[in-house]
């Protein structure tokens, strides 16, 4: 079938996309920062967004990784 | 049950008629005005009417005014103000060349009725197996993002005959059934317009095209698809249907390294074999897209490649359909 390595790259979508689920809501959901007070709202929200921020850029890194791993040996077939 | 039903059958029907009905007239008044432009992937010189906004827009409009005389929500005033907003932004585009930053910030513009109408409420983001996550000053700024990302992935993927509505039946009718999955039946319901207002475009917009949708007929199709999302709590479910044409986004972007438009682009991506199939460009300043990547094991015909995205929307919706499933479940 033609295109077959951008269906893998779409499930390797798919598979970051789940994973990125599994940090962000057990993990990084409940982390809680208190000690700053009216501020902690603010600080814990502005944490949060930088991971998960961070968490993307590290999404866009992979799938560039996989991207040049896959299609590089497809283009040179 | 039986009352929802029946009107999700009406304002279907009237979605389809509308547009089907309407779209021959939209050309023909197009072509006279010579706002025409050149289809580069026909060996004979053709000229095809844009845009098609108008047609998807009063289709739109017609279905969820519909709607909204049966049931008043300020859901549905979102939606149809949302996407009316965006179709102006397109058809602005359509009509002059706008810079590259312009559409998104303008599209962000958009977003705002979903929030000035509270229609976004619970701000919560739902993952599949874990639940979700109350992100209640983060999802404003999520809101404003998913719009124009939404609108421009769906009108990066409007590169060949066919392709952007065939793409967004596909997706359109995925998220639908993610929506009844997740028991969001009146979103369901609202839904239902952009899959039949996208089939009956494609009826046109089908190789050979009759017309293209431009600018504001992509936009507004990608945009009223990110306020579903928004409003059916959907959003990642919604992105996975999408993920062909964020690959083409993507491979752009990571190629390009900037927000640029299509035509600011020099060096095509595709060129023509001598029996005018496509082929993949050998130029390694021209950027990388999703129709390269296909062409990349041979040429193929404008309609072959076509198809090839088709199964990688078919393949994307049955994921968000799976994924869809997996949101009822908890770990």
């Amino acid at each position: 079938m033609k295109g077959t390595s951008i269906f893998f790259y779409i499930f390797v979508m798919w598979l970051l996309i789940i994973a990125g689920g599994a940090l962000i809501v057990p993990i990084i959901a409940h982390i809680s920062i208190q000690g700053f007070g009216k501020l902690d709202g603010i600080i814990d929200s502005v944490v949060k967004a930088g991971i998960a921020l961070t968490l993307v850029a590290l999404w866009i890194l992979i799938m560039s990784k996989v991207k040049n791993w896959i299609f590089h040996q497809q283009i040179r077939h | 049950m039986l009352d929802k039903t029946i009107i999700g059958i009406l304002i279907s029907a009237i979605a389809f008629v509308t547009v089907y009905a309407i779209t021959p007239s939209l050309i023909k008044v197009l072509t006279k005005r010579n706002m025409v432009v050149k289809d580069y992937n026909k060996e004979i010189a053709t000229m095809v009417a844009r845009p098609g906004g108008p047609s998807i827009l009063v289709g739109i409009l017609a279905s969820e005014f519909t709607l909204y005389a049966f049931f008043s929500s300020t859901d549905i005033l979102a939606i149809i103000i949302t996407t009316s907003l965006a179709f102006f932004v397109g058809f602005a585009d359509d009509r002059k060349v706008l810079g590259g930053w312009f559409k998104p910030l303008a599209l962000a513009a958009s977003a705002l009725p979903i929030i000035l109408l509270g229609a976004y409420t619970p701000p919560h983001l739902a993952f599949p197996l874990f639940g979700s996550v109350k992100i209640p000053e983060l999802y404003l700024g999520l809101i404003v993002i998913i719009i124009p990302v939404m609108g421009n992935t769906v009108n990066s993927i409007d590169v060949l005959n066919g392709v952007a509505s065939g793409f967004m039946t596909i997706a359109s009718f995925a998220l639908t059934v993610c929506l009844v999955i997740v028991h969001h039946y009146d979103t369901a319901l609202a839904s239902l317009p952009l899959g039949f207002v996208s089939l009956a475009f494609y009826k046109y917009h089908k190789i050979p095209s009759k017309i293209f949708p431009g600018d504001s007929g992509a936009l507004t199709l990608g945009s009223m698809y990110g306020a579903l999302s928004i409003i059916g709590h959907v959003e990642i479910v919604a992105a996975i249907a999408l993920l062909p044409a964020v690959i083409n986004s993507f491979l752009f972007l990571s190629s390009v390294k900037r927000i640029v438009e299509h035509r600011q682009i020099k060096a095509n991506p595709v060129v023509h074999t001598e029996d005018f199939k496509l082929m993949a460009s050998t130029d390694k300043s021209a950027p990388v897209t999703l129709v390269r990547l296909i062409l990349a094991n041979g040429p193929l015909t404008e309609k072959q490649v076509g198809f090839v995205i088709f199964r990688l929307a078919l393949f994307s919706a049955a994921l968000a359909i799976i994924t869809s499933f997996m949101m009822e479940i908890r770990l």
